[in-house]
């Protein structure tokens, strides 16, 4: 541990505040060939705003879909899933798709940048989903990666960037559009572990900021960065409770 | 809407990123169209064309004139019932005038007679062979089109004295006075001198169409005194164009009078008008607008599969992207048109080439055979856009529609 990374405890706990998430007796199966896999079975699970999160597991707990569930890429087979007090659940996919774009934002473990837009472009992206106008697109869009520290970087395709950078513009991207929630997958699995404490370092002050961030990963270090830890086991939450 | 507006802008800018990043591909997927487009323009302006040759080749005569003839224009099987119809007098035109100007209301504004054969013509050691020889009055000169190159046309009165006298046109003045005028020499006929008086201007001709430019005129009293002693030739009437209708009923009454046809009798002459040789080209462009649209059809067709390939092999190359964009709240129809305005585009730029290329095969063609005519037109242009734009939706629809449907997780973790 780099001395930037302190126990969590000695980190300043932002007071919860409105609902956010709610989903109760979530369920989701998979039909692989003639194999049908449990890939949740029944998860209950709060977020309230200025939380920060950490979802851990091994592989095959869970932790992808139910990631999915949150962000809204994917719909549970039963259950609930209420999100700033709309059923999310019964959406189809353009209602879930406008969910995505005001309320979430993605930071993937591969960045998922487009590789032939530049910077600011990828950043400004959502925005044009929001429909926006160009110039107010244009001005949220540098000010997310200046906010990052990317404002000399902005005309930069993402090949031109090092794995950190990309991965700073990614939160840009997410953050441009205010969403009520910012949601990891494994957000530092692509970077060396200096890079990685960098990141994880932005997403401190993105909370003190008054983010909510929720990151899903199955390293220690990682999650330690969070307030609060939700461990999956074999698609059913194992335990809940503060970091420490 | 104003979203609609901005998905719509930055639709085209990656559909022309895309285009610039795979040009050799799209290129050869524009290819079809580009074939169909051209095929499509070239027989439009080719129909097109020979309209503008049959206007041109009959401008010497005008659109304004009947003719009432022993036979008529189109091609007849029975023509033993023709055979033995009683001659066209010369004498009707005169008698048409006289009515006329009894008639102030009428119609008809003038008649002439006109005889025709095809005769030899010598000057000096040239020798034209197969000339339209036409026989008629000073009045010709007032319902002919034709503009004049040099001198004039015969007078009333060296019409009715049946002076020695004629007027030629332009090959005809070319083939025998190569390099001088011919006004005031003189030409053989069937071992008669004739002055040449006066020169057509160059008409140009179509299709073989008779063409002004290969004729010689004289007046029919000497026309009758060297070449027939029969009553036969024809009538041209010039009428008021806008009322053509009754003028052939008028026509038709007067000529029945003339002939002193009763009323149970059919007629046995025939009013023809230029429309008849129009119609005889028909066939001609009923055929080039098949044959043209045959391979529209089937250039577009092979062009639309192409399209169709090709979009799919985008949305499967980029099936990550998609992903990403649904993740961060691309709407189906976003992604949708995405690809739809991809596949339009490529169409759009391949119109458009087709179209360049019809032009410059169009000006290869007037460099190489001047007299064979091409007309373009902006309904040409627009119709060839449209069919690329239609092309491209159609031919993109699905693919895009494959696209837009993907689920974002899959498309996520696609590599």
């Amino acid at each position: 541990m780099t001395p930037s990374s302190a126990p969590a405890a000695a980190r300043p706990v932002r007071p919860p505040g409105q609902l956010v998430i709610q989903i109760d007796g979530v369920t989701k199966l998979y039909q692989m060939g003639d194999e049908t896999i449990h890939a949740l079975r029944g998860v209950a699970l709060t977020i309230r705003r200025n939380e920060y999160l950490a979802i851990m597991g091994p592989s095959g707990s869970g932790k992808s879909t139910l990631m999915n569930m949150l962000g809204c890429l994917d719909t549970p087979t039963a259950g609930h899933y209420d999100f700033n007090g709309k059923n999310v659940a019964t959406m189809v996919d353009d209602e879930l798709a406008d969910i995505r774009n005001r309320e979430i934002g993605f930071v993937f473990q591969t960045f998922n940048l487009l590789p032939r837009s530049n910077a600011l472009h990828n950043v400004e992206l959502p925005l044009i989903y929001a429909g926006l106008s160009r110039s107010v697109r244009l001005e949220r869009a540098r000010q997310a990666l200046t906010d990052v520290g990317l404002g000399d970087r902005m005309h930069h395709r993402p090949n031109e960037l090092s794995g950190g950078q990309r991965q700073r513009v990614a939160i840009a991207r997410a953050l441009v559009t205010r969403p009520s929630i910012i949601l990891a997958d494994e957000p530092t699995g692509n970077l060396d572990s200096k890079t990685g404490v960098e990141i994880m370092d932005l997403f401190e002050r993105l909370y003190d900021l008054g983010n909510t961030i929720i990151v899903v990963t199955h390293e220690e270090d990682i999650a330690r960065h969070a307030r609060r830890i939700v461990r999956l086991r074999d698609g059913l939450i194992e335990s809940d409770g503060p970091a420490h | 809407m104003k979203r609609l507006y901005y998905e719509l802008i930055e639709s085209l800018r990656i559909a022309f990123a895309q285009i610039w990043a795979n040009k050799l591909r799209s290129a050869l997927t524009a290819l079809g169209v580009i074939i169909g487009i051209v095929a499509v323009s070239l027989m439009g302006t080719a129909i097109k064309g020979i309209d503008a040759g049959v206007d041109r080749s009959m401008a010497g005569f005008g659109d304004d004139v009947l003719y009432v003839t022993k036979w008529p224009w189109s091609n007849v099987d029975d023509w033993w019932n023709y055979r033995n119809r009683r001659s066209i007098r010369y004498d009707y035109a005169r008698q048409i005038n006289e009515w006329i100007a009894a008639n102030p209301d009428t119609s008809l504004k003038l008649a002439v007679p006109a005889a025709e054969r095809f005769t030899t013509i010598i000057r000096g050691e040239y020798r034209l062979s197969n000339i339209y020889t036409l026989g008629t009055t000073a009045d010709y000169a007032r319902i002919t089109r034709s503009d004049m190159k040099e001198g004039r046309f015969f007078t009333d009165v060296e019409g009715q004295a049946g002076a020695n006298v004629c007027f030629i046109g332009f090959d005809v003045a070319d083939a025998l006075f190569p390099n001088e005028s011919p006004l005031g020499k003189t030409i053989r006929i069937k071992d008669q001198l004739f002055n040449v008086i006066g020169v057509a201007a160059k008409q140009g001709s179509f299709l073989g169409l008779f063409s002004w430019d290969s004729m010689v005129a004289m007046p029919l009293t000497t026309y009758r005194r060297y070449f027939r002693v029969g009553e036969d030739c024809e009538i041209r009437v010039q009428v008021d164009v806008l009322r053509i209708d009754q003028a052939r009923e008028e026509l038709q009454g007067l000529i029945r009078r003339l002939r002193m046809l009763g009323p149970e009798q059919k007629d046995d002459f025939n009013i023809n008008e230029q429309g008849t040789i129009r119609a005889q080209l028909d066939p001609i462009k009923n055929s080039l607008f098949f044959a043209g649209m045959a391979i529209t059809a089937l250039a577009l067709f092979v062009g639309a599969i192409g399209i169709m390939n090709i979009t799919y092999v985008s949305v499967k190359e980029r099936t990550k992207e998609i992903g990403i964009r649904k993740a961060l709240g691309a709407r189906r129809r976003t992604i949708l048109l995405q690809f739809l305005i991809e596949a339009v585009t490529i169409c759009f730029i391949g119109g458009a080439i087709g179209i360049l290329s019809t032009a410059a095969l169009k000006s290869l063609v007037e460099l190489i055979a001047p007299s064979f005519p091409l007309v373009n037109s902006l309904g040409l242009v627009l119709l060839g856009l449209g069919l690329s734009v239609l092309t491209g939706v159609l031919s993109g629809f699905l693919p895009a529609l494959s696209a837009s449907k993907l689920d974002p997780v899959v498309a996520l973790r696609y590599e």
